[in-house]
Parts: C-alpha cells; sequence; structure tokens
C-alpha cells in the first residue's frame, strides 16, 4: 500500500451574468422620515452575502453611513424584477441597479437640502457620516433625517430613487456566430494537491493554492469567506457528492444527509488564497463577483492532480474510492506522474 | 392520547408545557416554547443544528424524546449571552466571519460551547473533533474552526 502524492492545476475564465433577455434587475431606494434608507429588492441573499454589498453600494452612492441603510429583499411578488441570484450575477448586476437607484435618490436628497439651506445643490456635498453641508462651508449644514423630515412633511417630495440594469441584447453575427454573452469576465487559478491511496482508492486533499481575480473586492472579509466555503462546495462535487446510485439500481442511492456524501470539518486542508483587483468598467464600483468561479476551477485541478499522482484519468464524477481503484486496476497498477 | 405534563429548566428559567407522547425535544422547543434557534436540518440525528445541551451535554434535540428531559436543564443558543453581550464564541464567530448562511451556526456555537466548557484550551484537532457531527453546506469549516480557537485563546470561552 502506497500513498501517491499529486498536483494538477486549472483555469477558469469567468463570465458575470448572461445575456439571454438582457438578464436585467431592479432596485428601488427611499427614505424614510428617520433620514434612514430602505433598499427594496426581489434578489435573493442564500448566504452569498448580497445584502451586505448592496447595502455598502447604495450607502457609498447615496453618501450616508452603512447603518443608514436596510436593505428589503422580503418579497418578490410585491419588489422590484430581479432575474435571481444565479450566473455569478449579484453583485454586477444587482449592485449596478442600486447604485442608479441611489443616484436618482440622491439627487432628490441633494435638492431636498438645497431647498432647506437656500442653496444650489450643485454646492452641496455629503460627509459619509449622515450629513450634507456646502462645500468648503462644513458649519452650514443639515443631517440627512432633517431633511428627509422636510422632504417628507414640508415640501411634499419623497427622497426616491429607481434603478434598472439592463445589458444590451447581443445578436449572433450570422457569418461567424460571433456574439458577446457577458460583459465583463473573471479569471482564477488553482493548483490542488492531493493524496491517493493505492490500496482504497482514497483521494484526501493536502493542500489548495489559488489566485482569483474577479474586480474590486467591495467587501473583502465576504469575497474571502465565499472562497474558502466554495472551494470546498468544488472538492464535495469532485470527490464525494452524488445523488447517481452506486450499485446496483437507484434504490441504493443516497436519500439524506446521513448517506449523502459531503465533506466534514475533518476534511478540510490549507487552501491559501490570492485576490488580485483588477476593476470592471462596468462593474459597481468596479466590483465583477466571485460567485459560482470560486467552484468551478477545483474539479478539473483535483481530477489532473489525481492523474499526476498514480496516472489513471477520472473523467467522471465524483472521482470515488472505486473509480480509482478500478482504472489503477486495468491499467496494472499506480503510474505517478513527474511531479508538478 | 392524552398529554403528558413536562416541566424542566429552559436557559435557566423553569417552564411547564403539555407534549404528546413521542414528540421530540426539538419540537417541543420550537412550537411549544417558541424558542426557534435549534434548528430543523434533517430529523434524523445527520446534521446537528439542532444541537442543544442537557444538564451541560451536547445532545441532537431532534433525537431526544421531550419526556426525558424532565427535570433537567436544557440549554440552547437563545440563552448563552448574556443579556446584551453576545457570548465570547457568538462574537469570534462574527469577527471571524463564521456564518454564511448562517443556517448550520446554532449547533456549531452549542458543539463548540460544549467543549470549550469541559476543555477551555482545545486544540485544532479538538475543535475539529467537536465539530465533526455538525454540517455546514456552505462548506465554511475553516473559519468555523478559527473562530472556536480565537474565543479558546480569549480565555473568556466558558461563562
Amino acid at each position: 500500500m502506497t500513498r501517491h502524492r499529486g498536483r494538477g492545476i486549472a483555469s477558469v475564465n469567468y463570465p458575470i451574468g448572461m445575456n439571454l433577455g438582457g438578464d436585467p434587475s431592479q432596485a428601488l431606494v427611499h427614505s424614510n422620515p428617520s433620514g434612514k434608507f430602505t433598499v427594496a429588492l426581489s434578489s435573493i441573499d442564500l448566504g452569498q452575502g448580497m445584502k451586505s454589498v448592496t447595502r455598502q453600494i447604495c450607502a457609498e452612492t447615496l453618501g450616508v453611513p452603512v447603518e443608514d441603510v436596510y436593505v428589503d429583499t422580503a418579497d418578490s411578488d410585491t419588489g422590484p424584477h430581479c432575474m435571481g441570484s444565479f450566473a455569478s450575477r449579484g453583485t454586477h448586476r444587482v449592485g449596478n441597479a442600486v447604485m442608479a437607484a441611489a443616484r436618482e435618490a440622491r439627487g432628490v436628497m441633494m435638492e431636498a437640502a438645497a431647498e432647506e439651506l437656500e442653496v444650489n445643490a450643485a454646492d452641496l456635498e455629503t460627509d459619509g457620516r449622515g450629513n450634507i453641508h456646502v462645500k468648503g462651508a462644513p458649519h452650514r449644514s443639515i443631517s440627512t433625517k432633517d431633511v428627509a423630515i422636510a422632504a417628507q412633511f414640508k415640501q411634499g417630495k419623497t427622497i426616491s430613487g429607481r434603478g434598472i440594469f439592463l445589458v444590451p441584447l447581443s445578436d449572433v453575427n450570422p457569418e461567424t456566430g460571433e456574439m458577446s454573452p457577458a460583459t465583463c469576465y473573471a479569471h482564477a487559478c488553482l493548483v490542488a494537491e492531493v493524496e491517493v491511496d493505492d490500496e482504497t482508492g482514497e483521494v484526501a486533499m493536502i493542500r489548495m493554492d489559488s489566485a482569483y481575480e474577479l474586480g474590486r473586492a467591495l467587501n473583502p472579509r465576504l469575497v474571502e469567506q465565499q472562497l474558502v466555503g466554495g472551494a470546498w462546495m468544488g472538492v464535495s462535487h469532485a470527490l464525494y457528492e452524488t445523488p447517481e446510485p452506486y450499485y446496483p439500481d437507484p434504490k441504493h442511492g443516497p436519500r439524506d444527509f446521513v448517506e449523502y456524501l459531503m465533506p466534514g470539518p475533518g476534511d478540510i486542508c490549507p487552501h491559501d488564497i490570492a485576490v488580485l483587483e483588477r476593476p470592471a468598467p462596468d462593474g459597481p464600483f468596479g466590483a465583477k463577483g466571485p460567485g459560482e468561479m470560486c467552484a468551478n476551477p477545483v474539479l478539473p485541478a483535483i481530477a489532473n492532480a489525481v492523474f499526476n499522482a498514480v496516472g489513471v484519468r477520472i473523467d467522471d464524477l465524483p472521482i470515488t474510492p472505486e473509480k480509482v481503484l478500478r482504472a489503477i486496476k486495468a491499467q496494472g497498477g499506480a503510474r505517478p506522474q513527474a511531479r508538478r | 392520547m392524552s398529554k403528558i405534563p413536562l416541566q424542566f429548566r429552559h436557559n435557566g428559567r423553569e417552564v411547564a408545557i403539555f407534549v404528546d407522547g413521542g414528540t421530540n425535544l426539538l419540537v417541543a422547543l420550537r412550537e411549544l416554547i417558541g424558542d426557534m434557534t435549534p434548528k430543523f436540518g434533517c430529523g434524523q440525528g445527520g446534521c446537528g443544528a439542532c444541537s442543544v445541551l442537557i444538564d451541560g451535554a451536547l445532545h441532537l434535540s431532534c433525537l431526544t424524546l421531550a419526556e426525558t428531559v424532565a427535570g433537567r436543564s436544557v440549554e440552547t443558543l437563545d440563552g448563552i449571552k448574556q443579556g446584551p453581550q453576545l457570548h465570547p464564541l457568538q462574537r469570534a464567530f462574527m469577527e471571524n466571519f463564521a456564518a454564511q448562511c448562517g443556517y448550520c451556526t446554532p449547533g456549531m456555537l452549542m458543539a463548540a460551547k460544549a467543549l470549550l466548557d469541559r476543555n477551555p484550551q482545545p486544540s485544532r484537532a479538538e475543535v475539529v473533533e467537536a465539530i465533526s457531527g455538525n454540517i455546514c453546506r456552505c462548506t465554511g469549516y475553516e473559519p468555523i474552526i478559527n473562530a472556536v480557537l480565537a474565543a479558546a485563546s480569549g480565555g473568556r470561552a466558558s461563562a
């Protein structure tokens, strides 16, 4: 029995969003008389952090503290339309819509403040701490709360904004078949190191090293968290998870958390991540999105690492001990490849 | 079927409820007492989302008959903070970004608390073992392990 080490590499060029029907998302932003803002979205945060990121985008665009913004994703029946949380599109598409809505709301807020301070709106700026003042004269100031109260009770204005992000539909060139399915791409490269036991066929993760280029990381800790967890979804897809039966028929397939294989805390290996930021021209504050890409390069990198370790090419996921053992047997034993 | 009277301590408070025979502790906590912090994940002891402490020991509330906690002390995530102060483990989870969707978090915190209560300075391997009955479907084990170790090294973990 020998445990063979192997290393594999994979790179990804990942489109952000898609361009079927323009891939639109809408956002609505409005203030309450308390001077706090609500962002209404139908987009779903399922743990990826979209509420946090759209909150930051709205606060930054309005020029108010992030604490003063609340993101409401309560109801897709009554909220503004969103295509959905998929295709790594949330930060880019929804973020752009929120930015547009916040920009419009900011315009109304500045007009309302200008009326209160009896100045031209173009001469006003926000301090990011909840105040609006005359440029160069910070003492000529009014709080966003007082502006909101004045707008609501005196001026009869709603401090609100509408935003949509829609990519022009890309036509296919009939001559070349060429089209532009996405407006920006994120990139990643991942090296996986594994250990393959040639007696049991088990593949154990030893370490991962990766680099991700995903535009500006609007919330670096959330990006890191998504890359850490997402990589393990990739590992899980590569080595463990399948709803398909092993044998002899579907009745023997996994039915629940007890039988369905997933990585546990004991399977985790070190993962070193480098995040490279090259802002996207059409992204909100330059952001693209880590999204699905965090799991994608892991699968081919592991398949390549298994080949590097024992010389067998498994092209059917997941790479189970049984498949590895059968392949090793078929070629008459493990054939470690040159160490890369 | 007649109901069974049941009395136990829930996060330090004496509670008295009536349960049907065969009711599990998770259902009793969530539906009869209204403590929604233990989560229903799989209902068969496979995921750890429903973990609670019974007399200080970690248990899966979905596999525990409610009747068996009569006269005992049940602690859930709802009871680990002290007034407005987060428990050091909660704070460490927050600071280490140890929650993504958050569904496993209550169970993880209870498993971690059970560990730190009996072993305030665990090794990494001991932390891994302590949470090995808990599934994180976002696969964020790394920050969770780091958070438990951070809470332990903060030296204030056990309350």
